[in-house]
């Protein structure tokens, strides 16, 4: 058979599949009871948060000096592979914000047209549409993907959704609509026995038919011309190894941790033990400088890796390329909507209390009120109101309404741009209020 | 160990929140197995038969504890009440009740005779450790530890600077004073006081133990039981009730709570603000209520006393407290208890200890309405409210507290 190839055809022990997430949302200006009616600018962020200035400190201390970094390695190494995925008000906000935005732009185009960097889809508002609305979902999957093609000249076939969410039933849909791929975290709780270090299949499960036919009308990778074909097209599913991953992302600067201090060595030494194919390292890209500040040391960790690694005879690959080299070894099956966050993987962090559940109920019941005022307007009017209403999605904005970690007293845990999930809530409901009395007046 | 302590005020006998926490504290430390000989300057029947048995917070079992009352009789009336002229004219009421009093017509002399008298307890009552509360009963306790030499601990619970604002009584302010650098060590009720005591007295931060007040778990929770209450305050079933619960002074906030009450009903109209307590600024509230045009959405209770204090809770759709400066504030907690979420000021002690609550300055007008009028709208940011706040609060018990006053004891004992 033609298409299977060696798996081990490039000499490789095995491979390290980096992705990074970079995503930052929208944060709502404050809005009181008594600017409902007529707010103005929803989107500039809090007083003391504004999001122009989150970017810039964000830039400084991670974009710029990170990229900078990765374009090094890519050079040095012609080895070395790097994934990402930004969000798409991540890269709205590279467009809107001046010199400095074009700079990190311009610092990620160049990474991705070294031909070693894979960029991957998602939801473009970095939204839990998913859980309400499958043709919202779809059609901000193909909103993004126009982006992604725009910025970068790339047509990505890997699918990774907002804070990883995912079940059988979503990598069903994914496949439906033509990617070749999906990622998820890799929880011990329903793996089992199995290894996170090899490429599986989602297990097949029914999609209804009304949300297949969605997938279908909605897909961005042309199907192939035979049904036939098409049932039985395939999608891999790449798992986070959420240990190997964490100790970089939130371990590397913990000094009561008995690995500190974690040197390059000591890393590839563990990644050289590791029985598999592929050790799929999946992170924020804050973690380089922002949440691991730069006196942790973490870039230079980041600079001897690849090095360190290809000593060891292991190498790169971004996740198109790791789904071609290695055969998938069995099915995996998650019943139930799973995400990377927090001990418990679950959507708690965004929907589990009365206020998240409201909140995200009546801004996804708006969806056939905004597209009819929509469809009454010029284009360009038509796009800043559904604009406006997207960003309204961005997971973020629940998360800042969790209470959780806030219970608990837990402050470390809740990274909020807000005093308490109560002033979110309030800030979110006032600011939704006034939307919906604009959409009224169409 | 064996406590000998100066208290005020305590239930049933009391008129603010130092009663309550005084009672808590008693009961908590029964709970460790000390044994509190506490002295009042006013007991009743009920308080002399006050025994752990009838402790609602613990079962005969638990509580290895003893406790004894004695009192001391005093023209000093309130804690609260911090000047020369409140003095006299308390004073004045007892004289006709008491004609042959031998209460000094001085507040300052009467704090110096009361704890003369008081202190003679530390003579014939065997102690390890002395126990005073606030600027009534601190000389007691210094003059207690001149007697038999064990240590001191002053639990501050108020201020002059809460209490009095920018008019502070200067005699009042010398003995807490006195008895904060007398003590050998000073609980403050939340970290709120201790910078105040730091920055104002001068205190050492490590003479300085922080131990939060809590409340007690016992009172039950009916808010069906109460159905009459909006017919009898004449308050339409469906309109929406925020709640003031305090006395009408500076230190309170109420001129706030209008302020904010004005602001909300420009913006909603079925809304009545239930003001309950009393104090020296009823007048000019009352006033200011017309003045604002708001009085007929302005309901004043008058003081409230226990099953009403409940039922005022229980019935409203929010407790409000803008206190301008509140070293603790437990009345947030009793409204938690009945089941009615709180907006509280940042300038009080318990916005440390609850983070389930709506938290404004106190001067924030505008926010302070914003945010009233969110949960008065919004249902279900009053249902995550309730619901949180609620778990905190059962998380919360005066045994738990008085085990960090032990060790504040322990502290003292070992220096």
């Amino acid at each position: 058979m033609k298409n299977k190839k060696s798996v081990r055809h490039d000499g490789y022990n095995k491979t390290v599949c980096f992705y990074f997430q970079v995503h930052q949302p929208y944060r709502l200006s404050k809005c009181n009871v008594f600017e409902v009616g007529n707010k103005d600018d929803y989107f500039e962020g809090p007083a003391t948060f504004e999001n122009k200035a989150i970017f810039e400190k964000v830039a400084r201390k991670c974009y710029l000096p990170t990229n900078a970094l990765m374009l090094e390695l890519l050079e040095k190494h012609p080895e070395f592979r790097v994934s990402y995925s930004f969000s798409g008000v991540f890269l709205d906000q590279c467009l809107q914000f001046g010199e400095l935005g074009k700079e990190v732009l311009d610092s990620f185009k160049k990474i991705i047209a070294t031909g070693q960097a894979e960029v991957l889809c998602e939801t473009y508002y970095h939204s839990l549409s998913w859980l309400y609305s499958k043709k919202e979902f779809a059609e901000q999957i193909i909103k993004q993907k126009k982006l992604i093609y725009k910025l970068f000249k790339k047509k990505p076939t890997v699918f990774r959704n907002t804070e990883l969410i995912y079940s059988s039933e979503i990598a069903e849909f994914i496949r439906e609509m033509g990617f070749k791929g999906i990622l998820a975290e890799g929880w011990d709780h329903y793996l089992e026995w199995k290894s996170p270090y090899f490429v599986y299949n989602p297990e097949k499960v029914d999609l209804h038919p009304a949300d297949r036919k969605i997938a279908r009308q909605m897909a961005v990778n042309k199907a192939p011309k035979k049904p036939a074909c098409r049932q039985g097209r395939d999608i891999a599913l790449l798992l986070k190894c959420y240990k190997l991953s964490d100790d970089i992302a939130f371990r590397f600067s913990n000094r009561t941790w008995s690995e500190w201090p974690l040197t390059t060595d000591k890393y590839a030494a563990w990644l050289d033990a590791i029985m598999g194919d592929t050790i799929n390292l999946f992170m924020d890209y804050e973690t380089f400088g922002e949440h691991q500040w730069e006196d942790t040391g973490i870039f230079e960790f980041m600079r001897h890796l690849p090095e360190a690694l290809l000593r060891r005879n292991i190498g790169f690959k971004t996740p198109s390329e790791t789904i071609k080299a290695y055969k998938p070894v069995g099915r995996v099956h998650v019943p139930y909507l799973m995400s990377w966050a927090d001990m418990e993987r679950d959507l708690s962090a965004w929907v589990s209390n009365p206020m998240q559940e409201s909140a995200l109920r009546r801004i996804f019941e708006l969806e056939p009120t905004v597209h009819q005022s929509a469809s009454k307007m010029t284009k360009k009017k038509a796009e800043e109101l559904e604009n406006t209403w997207r960003r309204l999605q961005t997971s973020d904005h629940f998360y800042y309404m969790c209470t959780k970690y806030w219970n608990d007293g837990d402050v470390h845990a809740y990274f909020s741009c807000y005093e308490s999930p109560y002033d979110a809530y309030i800030t979110y409901m006032n600011t939704l209020n006034d939307f919906e009395q604009k959409l009224i007046k169409i | 160990m064996r406590v000998l302590m100066y208290g005020w005020e305590f239930p049933p006998i009391q008129s603010g929140g130092l009663g309550v926490a005084c009672q808590g504290i008693v009961e908590g430390l029964l709970s460790h197995n000390h044994a509190v000989f506490l002295v009042l300057p006013k007991t009743t029947p009920a308080m002399q038969m006050y025994s752990p048995d009838s402790f609602k917070v613990l079962s005969a079992g638990e509580s290895g504890g003893i406790v004894e009352i004695e009192h001391v009789a005093t023209g000093l009336y309130s804690p609260y009440a911090t000047s020369n002229d409140a003095y006299w004219e308390n004073l004045k009421k007892l004289l006709k009740e008491e004609p042959n009093t031998i209460y000094s017509q001085n507040m300052l002399e009467e704090v110096y005779r009361y704890a003369a008298k008081a202190a003679v307890h530390a003579r014939h009552i065997p102690h390890d450790i002395i126990h005073t509360h606030d600027w009534l009963t601190t000389e007691a306790g210094i003059q207690a530890k001149k007697i038999s030499g064990q240590p001191h601990i002053m639990h501050v619970h108020a201020t002059e600077f809460d209490r009095s604002g920018d008019t502070p009584n200067q005699a009042v302010y010398d003995l807490e004073k006195r008895g904060m650098e007398h003590a050998d060590r000073v609980i403050a009720v939340s970290e709120y006081t201790k910078k105040m005591l730091m920055k104002y007295y001068g205190i050492k931060e490590w003479k300085i133990d922080v131990v939060h007040n809590a409340v007690q778990p016992n009172l039950p929770t009916g808010r069906q039981a109460f159905s009459t209450y909006h017919k009898s305050h004449h308050i339409n079933p469906t309109d929406k009730v925020v709640l003031f619960l305090g006395r009408m002074t500076m230190q309170k906030g109420p001129d706030y709570f209008l302020k904010m009450a004005k602001k909300v009903l420009d913006h909603m109209k079925r809304v009545k603000f239930v003001m309950a307590g009393d104090g020296d600024m009823m007048d000019q509230i009352i006033r200011l209520s017309i003045d604002l045009g708001i009085e007929r959405n302005v309901l004043f209770s008058g003081f409230l006393k226990g099953d009403e204090i409940s039922r005022a809770y229980a019935e409203a759709d929010l407790y409000v407290m803008p206190s301008v400066s509140e070293p603790f504030g437990l009345t947030p907690l009793e409204a938690i208890k009945q089941g009615t979420p709180v907006l509280i000021s940042k300038q009080s002690g318990i916005s440390e200890v609850i983070r389930n609550a709506l938290r404004v300055d106190f001067w924030d007008i505008d926010e302070m309405a914003n945010k009233v009028i969110a949960a008065l709208r919004y249902p279900d940011l009053h249902r995550t409210l309730r619901e949180r706040s609620k778990e905190e609060l059962d998380k919360m018990s005066w045994q738990k507290q008085a085990g960090e006053i032990t060790k504040v004891y322990q502290k003292a004992i070992n220096k």
